[in-house]
């Protein structure tokens, strides 16, 4: 079957394919808008978009027919009334001893930011958002609820439907927010392949949190990992993961980049190592993909963090481990050298069969047929890339 | 009636909206948004939030009037009057 390469940008979602031996680039829809995720329901065959129209709200939008049009998805997500959450807001306070205070208050839940959508059997649609809310749908994305395990859990203070909770969240923000508030967001959906009761969910920032009876329970998974960053660094809340996949084929295989380095899991979350090489730039960044069959092999996009954010040293690569994390390569053949500093977004990496693809914040989309050794650019003109899948 | 009038970057997501006048009864703008909503079913979404709040890049105007109430929509109509639902002049 023919790869096509999803592509959500600033400025619409493209269609990547090759013809003729090149990989070619086509605008396929939301021209002007800006698509933070495009992806394939591999049990339905949709295509949904999530949208973040600068004036007119975050929408879903949705394909029945391969991108040749799209419509607003019949239901569209919405926080429900009673939904409230505890906000952390700095402001500017001279009487402070560095001239900024937090405030802590109780705010009404609107939608923010559509972040990412995950997929699962019999109908399961999670949708990720800002501010911290996991959506989701039995019956192929028709509707959609808010979980309440998730948004009620003692982490973030209780619930808020029926009473004041605890006062206290352990949940803290991202800048991702197209409203500029700091809130928290859900940016990875992981169904467990095994079975889909089992759902991991990331969230910038809180950590890596865990069901497994279908959604009415959740727990911490972060256990191993560290906040270089933080006063208390193996806290069990605060984590900045960043972007988390899991091996199709060997699921209890989980790769996770985090703004405080890399982390490997190899027995279904319950742990995680530490397998970042600052030494090979192997550290800070935003995405991580894994090989669908061997949970050990990962690709990355590194970058100078978390004072820059940039590529390192102007020189752009993907960073490739075989062994689980014990040794990477900078992979370079192809890439820009000198004064590339791209960078790359959680959602921007993926692979499929041995083809890797990668777009950047500066509009540039490389993509490998051979695992990473050698890459070809397919455009360096798109607007800001936000995600790369494989449909 | 009052008559409602669209910035017309709202047809490319509701396009029958530019193919004649839309008037409706309303005794308040927030009642006019409702009456929107029949003749153009999803579009209260994209100019309110889920707590029924203009959403902050969206301008409302009676005549040459900015509305008030961006929270309720209180705001009276007259009839005759006309309501422009527009863009701010934001983005990038």
């Amino acid at each position: 079957m023919q790869k096509t390469l999803l592509v959500g940008t600033r400025k619409g979602t493209f269609f990547v394919q090759k013809h003729d031996g090149v990989w070619q680039a086509r605008l396929a829809g939301h021209a002007g808008v800006g698509v933070n995720f495009v992806a394939r329901d591999p049990y339905t065959g949709r295509l949904w978009a999530l949208l973040g129209h600068g004036h007119w709200g975050a929408k879903l939008s949705i394909s029945d027919d391969e991108g040749a049009t799209w419509q607003d998805a019949p239901q569209q997500i919405k926080y429900p009334e009673g939904a409230r959450y505890i906000a952390q807001d700095m402001y500017e306070d001279e009487s402070a001893d560095y001239g900024v205070g937090w405030k802590v208050s109780t705010k009404a839940a609107t939608l923010q930011k559509l972040w990412v959508v995950g997929f699962g059997p019999g109908g399961r649609v999670y949708v990720g958002t800002i501010p911290g809310g996991l959506f989701e749908s039995r019956d192929g994305g028709a509707t959609f609820s808010l979980n309440r395990g998730l948004w009620n859990h003692p982490s973030r203070g209780g619930d808020l439907f029926t009473g004041d909770g605890t006062g206290e969240t352990k949940w803290f923000g991202t800048p991702a927010s197209e409203g500029g508030d700091f809130a928290p967001g859900i940016h990875s959906v992981v169904v467990d392949p095994r079975d889909p009761d089992r759902v991991l969910v990331a969230v910038s920032t809180a950590g890596v949190i865990e069901t497994t009876d279908g959604g009415q329970t959740w727990r911490s998974r972060n256990q191993g990992m560290a906040m270089d960053h933080m006063p208390e660094a193996e806290a069990e809340w605060g984590h900045d993961a960043h972007y988390i996949e899991q091996c199709q084929h060997q699921p209890q295989h989980i790769w996770q980049q985090n703004h405080a380095g890399v982390f490997y899991s190899d027995d279904d979350a319950q742990s995680w190592t530490r397998v970042d090489d600052p030494d090979q730039g192997v550290y800070f960044g935003f995405p991580v993909t894994v090989d669908a069959h061997d949970g050990r092999v990962a690709w990355l996009v590194p970058a100078r963090g978390d004072n820059q954010r940039m590529a390192i040293d102007g020189g752009l690569f993907v960073a490739r481990t075989e062994d689980g994390g014990k040794t990477w390569r900078q992979l370079r053949q192809g890439l820009p050298q000198g004064n590339a500093w791209d960078v790359v977004y959680r959602h921007a990496l993926a692979n499929q069969d041995g083809v890797i693809a990668f777009g950047s914040t500066t509009g540039n989309l490389y993509l490998s047929e051979d695992r990473g050794e050698s890459w070809i650019t397919v455009g360096n003109n798109f607007p800001p890339i936000y995600s790369v899948r494989f449909a | 009636m009052v008559t409602l009038q669209f910035t017309r970057h709202l047809f490319a997501f509701f396009p029958h909206l530019a193919e004649g006048q839309v008037q409706v009864q309303a005794t308040t703008v927030a009642q006019a948004l409702a009456a929107l909503e029949a003749l153009a079913p999803g579009i209260d979404f994209y100019l309110r939030d889920e707590r029924g709040r203009v959403r902050h890049h969206v301008q409302i105007f009676i005549g040459n009037e900015r509305i008030r109430d961006r929270r309720g929509q209180t705001d009276p109509l007259q009839p005759g009057d006309t309501v422009w639902i527009l863009q701010a002049l934001s983005g990038g």
